[in-house]
């Protein structure tokens, strides 16, 4: 932050001269301590971590359980009626429609929902910052366009568009990842330009502005790390929509193609043989429930980490 | 008032008039060729510029544009690539199963969502606040096609084997055909849209009664010794409801998303199972005549929230 406020600056607290114990710690630190404290955030990051794990190391899953990702088991893997068989000794999690390990085609779907997460999430926010930031402190003719383009991004049926566009390009990654900061930068956009609305008219902005600081400036130092806390949190609050997104479209066939191994495929395949293989839809969306709910829960924690009065408000509209 | 109701019109056209810019460079000028597409790939040449002559292809972009625009404007949606069927009547037949699911859904989320919030609202920190909480929690992190499936597979499939069999599979049945076995059809795909957005209406409620329980004229009801069933539903909720008519305007985009999900997963022929169809055929006057349908309808629908709103709470209108 630019304006560093030295510790030992004097402040308007009539409390007296602070005990000679007390550190000083900048809000950042606060918040970090008040997440230590958290149990729930704590857990949360736990259940995040191991799916990270689980990701990085899924070649590592595929090795031990002997079953490469794509390897269909004709013979172990299905009934003689070519039903797929369930949870055993050598498919822990039982086998899919083609005789494949569920355990490691989970291990390696994990990989996309956070790659596909993490990605969107990153691009998500970056692309809001940028246009909040932009239409915040401009004004103007550039404010009353950007805004436009939020309200009207916000007000479209976004499922039905991401289908509709995916028919134009073919299903892919790349596709799905864009199609899904398409619609989520508008949310992050339309908060940064609230706040930037309001950190413009403070007296740090002006002294800058009357020492001469471009607006660009300006805009980089001066206001963008006073909303970095609720760009963080909003980052977090996106993963797991991004997540879902994915899985939403991979379950409709319109997602990552196969024979990629994803959460919202492997639903998709489930759902046309739940009354048979239960497994089949029970540990994907097992692992998706747990993964999202991880995401949501500490994304919240973060929340009242930065700020315990409630950036919540900042959620509503208007 | 009139002032205000006219601005929001004419931004709402602004929006329409964009979205159909977008549908049409989006599906007819960028490099992909509709004609190609009907033909199929092993098509000869001549083929193909006949069938690109036929849909007036071959004039320029602006006069295509504008026989697009004018067919809109008549409702016109054009015809199927496919089975010939005119858009217009394909989506008619299929909007009343999309109807069915998205208005009792509606109803049904606002039922529980509403008095769930309240209920914590009345008493924060009591076990019925808490279990409101875990509520919200679980419904904004279930993915909607996950808990559609869980309720297929549990209420449906283990209950019948149980013997019960409450809760059909799949299929629609006409209301004016058997309102009982309509009812019953819905109720699992109703339940399956309805949970996620009820988690957000008891959010949104339980915060916006705080608020409002805290007020000082909420105090003076209290204390002329009105009932509390009376204070909170008719002096409190009244005022909490507001904010929550802005949210139901947001939440039309989003059913219509949950409808393509919950369609696909319950077997309806509605509305959403036939983009996602027409998107896997790459039947392209449908997915557009689909698509521009929802936005209209969304576009409406936020029209009327606002307008409403501004019934409801003058001090918007000023802005």
């Amino acid at each position: 932050m630019t304006l560093h406020v030295p510790d030992e600056m004097p402040t308007d607290d009539p409390g007296g001269p602070v005990a000679a114990t007390t550190t000083a710690r900048t809000p950042r630190q606060l918040a970090m301590a008040r997440l230590r404290r958290d149990r729930v955030a704590m857990i949360s990051v736990a259940v995040i971590v191991g799916f990270v794990l689980l990701a990085i190391f899924a070649p590592l899953v595929a090795h031990f359980t002997g079953h490469p990702v794509n390897e269909q088991y004709r013979q172990l893997g299905l009934t003689p009626e070519g039903l797929p068989r369930g949870p055993s000794h050598t498919f822990l999690l039982g086998a899919d429609q083609l005789g494949r390990d569920l355990l490691v085609r989970l291990a390696y779907g994990a990989r996309i929902s956070l790659l596909v997460g993490a990605a969107a999430a990153v691009a998500s926010v970056g692309l809001g910052s940028l246009v909040g930031l932009a239409a915040g402190y401009m004004g103007g003719w550039t404010d009353r366009i950007l805004s436009w383009l939020i309200d009207s991004t916000l007000s479209l049926p976004f499922l039905l568009f991401a289908v509709s566009l995916v028919s134009l390009t073919g299903p892919g990654l790349g596709v799905t990842i864009g199609v899904i900061v398409l619609f989520s930068w508008c949310p992050v956009a339309r908060v940064i330009r609230g706040q930037v609305l309001s950190l413009r008219e403070r007296e740090f902005v002006e002294a800058a502005r009357s020492l001469g600081a471009s607006r660009r400036r300006i805009m980089a130092v001066d206001i963008l790390p006073n909303v970095v806390a609720p760009i963080i949190v909003y980052g977090t609050l996106l993963v797991p929509q991004a997540i879902v997104f994915e899985a939403t479209l991979s379950f409709l066939g319109l997602g990552v193609p196969p024979p990629s191994a994803t959460w919202g495929t492997m639903l998709g395949d489930g759902a046309k043989l739940y009354r048979v293989a239960w497994w089949l839809v029970l540990f994907p969306s097992a692992a998706l429930l747990f993964l999202t709910l991880a995401f949501n829960l500490f994304g919240d924690s973060l929340r009242d980490a930065f700020d315990p009065r409630g950036l919540t408000r900042l959620r509503r509209r208007k | 008032m009139s002032r205000f109701i006219a601005r929001r019109v004419l931004s709402a056209l602004l929006t329409l008039f964009a979205i159909s810019v977008l549908i049409f460079v989006l599906f007819y000028v960028v490099p992909n060729n509709p004609a190609r597409t009907i033909a199929g790939p092993q098509a000869k040449l001549e083929v193909v510029e006949q069938i690109q002559r036929r849909l007036g292809l071959d004039r320029p972009i602006l006069e295509r544009y504008l026989k697009f625009a004018k067919g809109l404007l008549h409702g016109d949606l054009g015809y199927s690539y496919f089975n010939q069927r005119s858009v217009r009547e394909t989506i008619l037949t299929r909007l009343p199963v999309t109807a069915s699911v998205a208005l009792g859904a509606s109803v049904m989320w606002m039922l529980v969502g509403i008095p769930i919030g309240v209920a914590s609202a009345k008493r924060p920190g009591s076990w019925r606040d808490r279990v409101g909480t875990v509520f919200v929690l679980i419904g904004l992190s279930f993915p909607p096609f996950v808990f559609g499936l869980l309720l297929l597979y549990f209420l449906y499939f283990r209950l019948t084997l149980l013997g019960i069999e409450w809760f059909p599979a799949a299929g629609y049945v006409g209301l004016t055909d058997d309102p009982f076995q309509w009812a019953r059809h819905m109720i699992l795909p109703w339940i399956s849209v309805a949970f996620l957005t009820a988690a957000t209406y008891a959010r949104l409620t339980r915060g916006q009664m705080l608020e409002v329980l805290g007020e000082d004229y909420i105090r003076t009801a209290r204390a002329k010794g009105l009932s509390e069933r009376r204070v909170v539903y008719r002096h409190g909720l009244r005022s909490a409801i507001t904010p929550l008519f802005t949210q139901f305007g947001l939440d039309v985009a989003i059913l219509l998303g949950g409808l393509v999900v919950t369609e696909q997963i319950f077997g309806l022929p509605g509305i959403g199972k036939l983009a996602v169809d027409s998107v896997t055929k790459n039947d392209q006057p449908v997915v557009i005549g689909v698509v521009l349908l929802a936005a209209l309808f969304v576009v409406v629908a936020n029209v009327v929230v606002d307008v409403g709103y501004a019934f409801l709470d003058a001090r918007v209108r000023v802005d």
